[in-house]
């Protein structure tokens, strides 16, 4: 009886109840996204937009198609196994002669010319002799008289390649891999194939540089967690010093202290240790030196989040149940701190691959990282598609390490036994 | 136990002389002497501050002692690290390995002496059957209830068969029904094992209810070490009297002594016979000490064998379930405490003049607080 009453009394209000709930929830709900609105619009405008850009920019095709279009069209359905046919010389001309007059021959000439280095040649000279539209049933003869290599396969094959609007070109040559004449992918001419070392030398690097801080910066980190309170700040204070100071004048002060007149040197032919300087800069070691330097702090500062939350009582815990300090810090202790030692480690990781400033002013010819090659592309040669594929191959490695991390971090996550 | 077996060969742990101080001028621990046998369970009872932790830590070899020394059957152990002392012990927070799971936790003293895997299995599988959590093995401490880790904390100190089991307030982060539940546990598993236990809490019922005996301790100094009962009934000094259990407290000056019993003048008039227990002779100052069972109130007027009749007047009664208690104001004190049987506190009204009277067996004159 009371039961049913119950049950009746509810069943009216119940749907209004759920909506006002959800009315309630929804103010709540703009709320949290008006406080966030402001950075995530900054977010849409200055990073996911320029990253978006630039995977655009590695695939997009825009310079053949649109200024040499009929050619483009003409050459959709060739074999690609002889010459193409009259139609396609004839396009190509009529092309040429538009371009000239429109002046953009330069553009097709340049990404051209990434194909088959001397197309601007071809191109500008054939542009410039052809003079009048050939006769009809003549534009190949013609053509081939003015630059003979309009009789090669491969210029054909060069243009059909760079016809868009998408091209693999530019993330096949950020990996030294090219197309051939027929189309199929194969390794790019030894001396154009750089990148893979250049990768690979940058991988070295990060990974040398993040070795260096977390052999460097765990003995720190466990020192400032363990510290009294005063001494630990103290400390925290030497190590956070470095974000004071601009990033320029650390290197800079790195290259005072190491070059071959430097601070270093002359200290250790004073105390009579060398007679000729070392050479500790502009070479691989001034590297390491200047990133681990810079790059301390990212390790330091997330393992000693990680070793402040470790309670002393588990050290004691060890040493009453029968470990030896040493027992007691690689089977208690060390396993606690991983989460922060990836943590670092993929920070110092992920910020040792990305730099620029301090290779370029410390480090050799032989030192320079893919940041370099981006920055060349972008600002000295304006090949922004290559540009764009490199840092596309970037952002991929540096994404898939980031997943790695995440599946390992949750395959043994940590969860706390004291509630303190 | 007290039978005539040598004190030597019961004795497994000795404090002589034993002080401490972290900061060279304030002294933690104050010369420290204590016995503690082979199988007893002895508690380290007091407030805060009181030594009794410190006492336990240098025991386990977490803090050196700055004086004396201590023996462990007969060796001193001022050299001997932690982890060598054979010592299991039980922290306040657990202090179980976060990244382990209940099984690895509680193998650890074992692996870590390279004792043989299948021993071990056995002896963990042992040991979670102990505490009734074998079906929990695999989980981690942070998937665990307060008092599923309490347990798993306990059979990680018991497993490897320690000499000594040392607990720091081990339960002082549980409910009060979950912790009377252990208290009854670890009484258990001390009875069984006959281990050697030595417990810190400065919970006194915790101490009455599990030890065979208590060190209380105040301000560095162990005041009494006894069995509950003694503690309670025959306290030496007003702190113990009051630390452990009520206690209702009289001032006075003693005027006479006479064959263990004193006549002692209340400072607001009349006079009672109590044991001369903590006196300095007559003419001293002294702190009464009467428990309020011992008390019984009678009606105005009416008559009393009882050799110490006091006037009192009724400030309050609280009920209490299975008894209830008087709040009554003696001869100045306002939170004189009398317990009654249940329902007897019905007829008493605030403002009643009625009066009290006890034996002068169970007051105990104790030093002026």
């Amino acid at each position: 009886m009371t039961a049913a009453f119950v049950a009746g009394a509810d069943a009216p209000t119940e749907v209004p109840l759920k909506r006002r709930l959800k009315r309630a929830e929804r103010a709540r709900q703009f709320k949290a996204l008006a406080l966030v609105l402001p950075l995530l619009l900054f977010l849409l405008f200055t990073f996911l937009g320029p990253i978006a850009g630039m995977l655009w920019h590695s695939v997009d095709d825009w310079e053949v198609p649109k200024t040499l279009p009929h050619t483009v069209a003409a050459l959709s359905d060739w074999n690609g196994k002889d010459l193409p046919d009259e139609k396609a010389f004839a396009a190509l001309a009529g092309d040429l002669q538009a371009a000239r007059a429109a002046g953009t021959v330069a553009i097709a000439s340049k990404r051209l010319n990434y194909v088959i280095n001397g197309f601007r040649t071809t191109l500008a000279s054939t542009a410039r002799n052809l003079k009048t539209a050939p006769e009809p049933g003549t534009a190949k003869d013609t053509l081939i008289a003015v630059n003979p290599a309009w009789g090669d396969r491969a210029t054909w094959a060069a243009i059909k390649s760079a016809s868009g609007p998408l091209t693999s070109f530019y993330i096949l040559g950020a990996l030294d891999l090219t197309r051939n004449v027929d189309g199929a992918i194969v390794a790019a001419p030894a001396e154009q194939a750089i990148y893979r070392d250049v990768f690979a030398r940058t991988f070295t690097i990060g990974f040398g540089v993040t070795a260096l801080c977390l052999i460097l910066g765990f003995p720190v980190a466990y020192l400032l967690a363990n510290l009294p309170a005063g001494r630990s700040n103290l400390l925290m204070i030497f190590v956070l010093l470095p974000f004071w100071t601009s990033l320029l004048v650390r290197t800079c002060a790195w290259i005072v202290l190491l070059q071959s007149e430097g601070v270093v040197n002359d200290g250790l032919r004073w105390l009579g240790v060398i007679d000729e300087p070392l050479r500790l800069i502009y070479n691989r070691f001034g590297v390491y030196v200047a990133m681990t330097h810079v790059l301390l702090p990212f390790m330091i500062l997330p393992l000693y989040s990680t070793m402040k939350a470790i309670s002393p009582a588990y050290m004691r815990a060890a040493a009453s149940l029968g470990a030896s300090p040493v027992t007691a810090f690689r089977r208690i202790y060390l396993p606690q701190t991983l989460p922060g030692v990836g943590a670092g480690s993929l920070l110092v990781f992920i910020l040792a691959i990305g730099y620029y400033i301090t290779p370029a002013l410390v480090g050799g010819a032989a030192d320079q990282m893919i940041s370099y090659f981006i920055a060349f592309y972008t600002t000295e040669t304006v090949n922004w598609g290559l540009a764009s594929a490199l840092g596309a191959v970037l952002l991929l490695a540096t994404l898939l390490l980031a997943v790695v991390y995440g599946k390992l971090v949750h395959g043994q996550q940590v969860t706390g036994g004291m509630k303190n | 136990m007290d039978g005539g077996m040598d004190i030597r060969t019961q004795r497994l742990v000795r404090f002589v002389g034993v002080q401490k101080t972290y900061d060279g001028e304030h002294l933690v621990v104050k010369n420290l002497d204590l016995d503690i046998r082979k199988g007893e369970f002895v508690t380290l009872l007091g407030p805060s501050g009181s030594g009794k932790t410190t006492t336990l830590m240098m025991l386990a070899g977490f803090e050196v002692p700055t004086h004396g020394e201590i023996f462990i059957a007969d060796r001193p152990i001022k050299n001997m690290p932690p982890h060598k002392r054979d010592i299991g012990m039980v922290f306040q927070n657990y202090a179980l390995f976060p990244h382990l799971t209940i099984e690895e936790n509680v193998a650890f003293p074992l692996t870590v002496r390279g004792t043989a895997k299948a021993e071990v299995t056995e002896r963990v599988r042992n040991a979670l059957r102990m505490i009734k959590l074998e079906n929990l093995a695999h989980r981690r401490p942070g998937q665990l209830s307060g008092g599923q880790q309490q347990r798993v904390a306990l059979a990680r100190a018991l497993v490897f068969n320690p000499q000594m089991v040392l607990m720091d307030e081990p339960l002082g982060a549980l409910d009060k029904r979950l912790r009377e539940h252990m208290q009854l546990e670890i009484k258990q598993l001390h009875e069984q094992m006959g281990i050697t236990v030595v417990y810190v809490t400065h919970d006194q019922g915790e101490a009455l209810t599990m030890s065979d005996r208590i060190a209380v301790f105040n301000d560095g100094i162990v005041q009494q070490i006894d069995k509950p009962d003694a503690l309670y009934e025959r306290p030496v000094n007003s702190l113990v009297a009051n630390f452990i259990g009520e206690n209702n407290v009289l001032s006075g000056t003693v005027e006479t002594i006479e064959q263990g019993f004193c006549r002692v003048a209340l400072a607001s008039g009349g006079s009672v016979v109590a044991q001369a227990v903590n006196v300095q002779g007559p003419g001293a100052a002294t702190a009464l000490s009467v428990r309020p069972e011992r008390i019984v109130i009678v009606p105005d007027g009416a008559a009393t064998d009882l050799a110490n009749r006091l006037p009192a007047t009724v400030q309050d009664t609280i009920y209490l379930g299975d008894h209830a208690l008087a709040v009554l104001k003696v001869a100045g004190n306002g939170e004189f405490m009398v317990k009654l049987p249940p329902g007897a506190h019905a007829g008493l009204g605030h403002g009643q003049a009625v009066s009290i009277a006890f034996r002068p067996e169970d007051c105990r004159a104790l030093d002026p607080v």
